[in-house]
């Protein structure tokens, strides 16, 4: 070997090129691919963000703090808080509690990819089409009570629309198909030959569920349950055209809205929008925190 | 719970089958099983064995027959009624739950006082040889301890059966050879019956007392390892057992208690295993009992050959184009012409035209 090349391996020893030292820290030519997604994100969320946080701050009248302190002073407006929680946990709550049994029997089933397909139809069509359609089956002249007075079932029609229980009724129906489906993705991932095991060890269905099905599922159920009730949390159109906007299911984003567009008050609009990504933000990591207690390893009975 | 007696006399398949749509997966099963007998399920993959154990353990409803064990059907009860240890091919541990609740789970189903839960557990962990590893999570193991706590949990229930599925399938060479004698001193201590299926004849013939040979859903031969090992019923079973040279022959005659058989053009003298066996047959030979000796009948030329300490192991072509698996106690040149003979004790016939 000449001197001349040692001296070059040896320099390239000690200063590999600029490309090999950024594709050591994870930078390479394949790491640009993730450019138009952080645009996107920066673009559609974060600059909107940071500027209603900013607009929030700076109210038509008053000080800085002037639009939270009209939140919180107002009950007309505050209360909304309470009144979107009350609709949108106990929604999400029965969602994830349904969706459990129901994807325990389904995951044995060999047509799985038509019931999955029926299931999702409720997302692709949208809120206001499922509303539309609760408004004709469910009101007081729609079929269901014609049906049941017909029968003799009940002398007058049951409330079930432009009350708290059309809210409901609306988030889960559109809710419910797609907690199902995040549930079954966690359920599916649990190895049978676990509950094999614990039936040859004496454990009966019950105990099974209980002792091996729900401790693997709990940690996947309590994400389910987050990204459930985000999508519950920020109920508008159901609550609009199903409850009695005006009352009971006068949710966070109905007084939004007002704000905005009622009363060209941007400001409080944003003030509203960042109240309710805070409250969104405390559940979802209290929920979070009391999964950091959950077993969340491999739910695969295998070496792993 | 109804727990089984572990002071049954027998465990009886009787005309076992089970269907999967219009496959069956498993025909007419007929199985008598002692209390204390270590029985291995050896067979190629697909061959039923694996269908024959979960139906034993009440994972897989038969569609055929019935369990006894004496005298009371047990094919109709659910597996947490059967009562029967298992082990399954990849552990099944509960990986959330630590090794000791792990083993103990079976005796917490059954109700049983905590102080005698700690104990038998302790005891079970004991004989497994994994005390030390009582607190940890079964992701924390190897696959090595992992199988043990596995074994461990199946047997602390006291199991009138344990159900062992290809356990040692998951491990490497040197591992599965130390699980296997595990396994051994285990059954030797406890003398629990064991049902253990394998597709490994190593395994087969090392651990069990007996062993049901199987082969598309049928049981071909149930015998002692040494029966099977010398005395294949079948020529697939010989196959299985390692009688890797299976050749077409016709029988041209009687010597005593031996047939002439000739092979290609060359005449050897075999063993019958089965009466009256047409003129067309398949002759049986393992490659160690076939060698190269000077004054041996059959002619072939080296293809390949390879050490393996003691000897040398390679294959042959006859001038007529048959493949022979031999065996030679000095090294071999490829091309080289040898002349291979084999003991007619060890040479086996079965009825038969075509090698399978």
């Amino acid at each position: 070997m000449s001197a001349i090349a040692r001296e070059s391996t040896a320099r390239r020893r000690e200063h590999p090129p600029l490309s090999i030292r950024l594709a050591a820290r994870g930078l390479d030519g394949i790491t640009l691919l993730v450019v138009p997604a952080v645009v996107f994100v920066l673009l559609l969320f974060v600059y909107p963000f940071l500027y209603g946080l900013w607009l929030s701050f700076q109210p038509k009248e008053g000080g800085w703090l002037a639009n939270y302190a009209k939140f919180f002073a107002d009950p007309f407006l505050y209360e909304t808080i309470g009144k979107t929680l009350w609709i949108a946990v106990p929604a999400t709550l029965f969602n994830v509690a349904v969706s459990v049994p129901v994807a325990m029997r389904v995951r044995l089933m060999r047509r799985q990819r038509l019931l999955t397909t029926i299931l999702i139809l409720p997302i692709t069509l949208g809120t206001v089409l499922v509303a539309e359609g609760m408004l004709n089956y469910l009101g007081p002249k729609g079929w269901m009570n014609q049906s049941l007075m017909f029968l003799g079932l009940i002398d007058r029609p049951i409330r079930l629309v432009h009350n708290y229980w059309g809210v409901f009724l609306s988030l889960v129906i559109t809710g419910f198909p797609f907690t199902f489906l995040l549930t079954l993705s966690y359920i599916t991932g649990i190895d049978p030959s676990l509950e094999q095991a614990a039936a040859t060890l004496g454990a009966n269905a019950r105990q099974r569920f209980s002792q091996v099905v729900l401790p693997l599922l709990a940690s996947g159920l309590a994400i389910t349950f987050c990204l459930s009730f985000v999508q519950a949390f920020a109920v508008f159109p159901s609550a609009v055209l199903l409850g009695a906007p005006a009352g009971p299911t006068r949710v966070i984003s109905i007084a939004a809205y007002e704000a905005a567009f009622e009363q060209y008050d941007y400001s409080l609009a944003s003030a509203i929008a960042m109240v309710m990504a805070l409250v969104q933000l405390v559940i979802v990591i209290a929920v979070l925190a009391g999964r950091a207690l959950l077993y969340r390893g491999s739910a695969s009975g295998a070496k792993g | 719970m109804t727990d089984a007696s572990r002071n049954f006399r027998e465990l009886r398949l009787d005309g076992v089958g089970r269907d999967f749509g219009g496959l069956s997966a498993l025909r007419d099963v007929n199985l008598t099983i002692k209390r204390g007998e270590f029985i291995a399920l050896l067979g190629p993959s697909g061959c039923g064995k694996t269908t024959a154990l979960n139906s034993i353990a009440g994972l897989l409803p038969l569609t055929h027959g019935a369990i006894f064990l004496d005298d009371r059907r047990i094919d109709l009860l659910r597996p947490e009624e059967r009562g029967f240890g298992m082990v399954f091919q990849n552990y099944a541990l509960f990986p959330h739950m630590t090794v000791q609740r792990n083993v103990g789970f079976g005796l917490a189903m059954r109700g049983r006082p905590r102080a005698e839960i700690d104990r038998k557990v302790d005891e079970a962990l004991a004989l497994v040889r994994l005390q030390a590893h009582a607190a940890k999570l079964p992701g924390q193991l190897s696959g090595g301890q992992q199988q043990r706590v596995a074994i461990a949990r199946a047997i602390v229930i006291e199991p009138p059966l344990v159900l062992m599925d290809e356990p040692l399938s998951n491990l490497d060479a040197k591992l599965r050879l130390e699980m296997r004698s595990e396994i051994r001193r285990i059954h030797g201590l406890l003398g629990s019956t064991t049902i253990y299926v394998t597709h490994d004849q190593d395994e087969a013939l090392s651990l069990a007392d007996r062993i049901v040979v199987m082969r598309e859903g049928v049981v071909r031969q149930v015998g002692t390892p040494a029966e099977l090992y010398s005395r294949p019923a079948h020529a697939d079973v010989a196959e299985f057992m390692g009688f890797r040279n299976l050749l077409p022959t016709r029988i041209a005659g009687q010597n005593g208690a031996f047939a002439q058989l000739s092979v290609g053009r060359a005449t050897i003298e075999g063993t019958p295993m089965q009466p009256n066996t047409a003129a067309d047959a398949i002759v049986a030979i393992r490659p160690e009992d076939l060698v190269v000796r000077p004054d041996g009948p059959v002619a072939a030329a080296v293809e390949t050959s390879e050490y393996r300490g003691r000897s040398f192991f390679g294959t042959a072509r006859t001038p007529e184009g048959l493949e022979l698996f031999f065996r030679s106690d000095r090294p071999v040149r490829t091309g080289e012409p040898v002349q291979l003979a084999a003991d007619p004790t060890q040479v086996l016939v079965y009825a038969g035209e075509k090698v399978l």
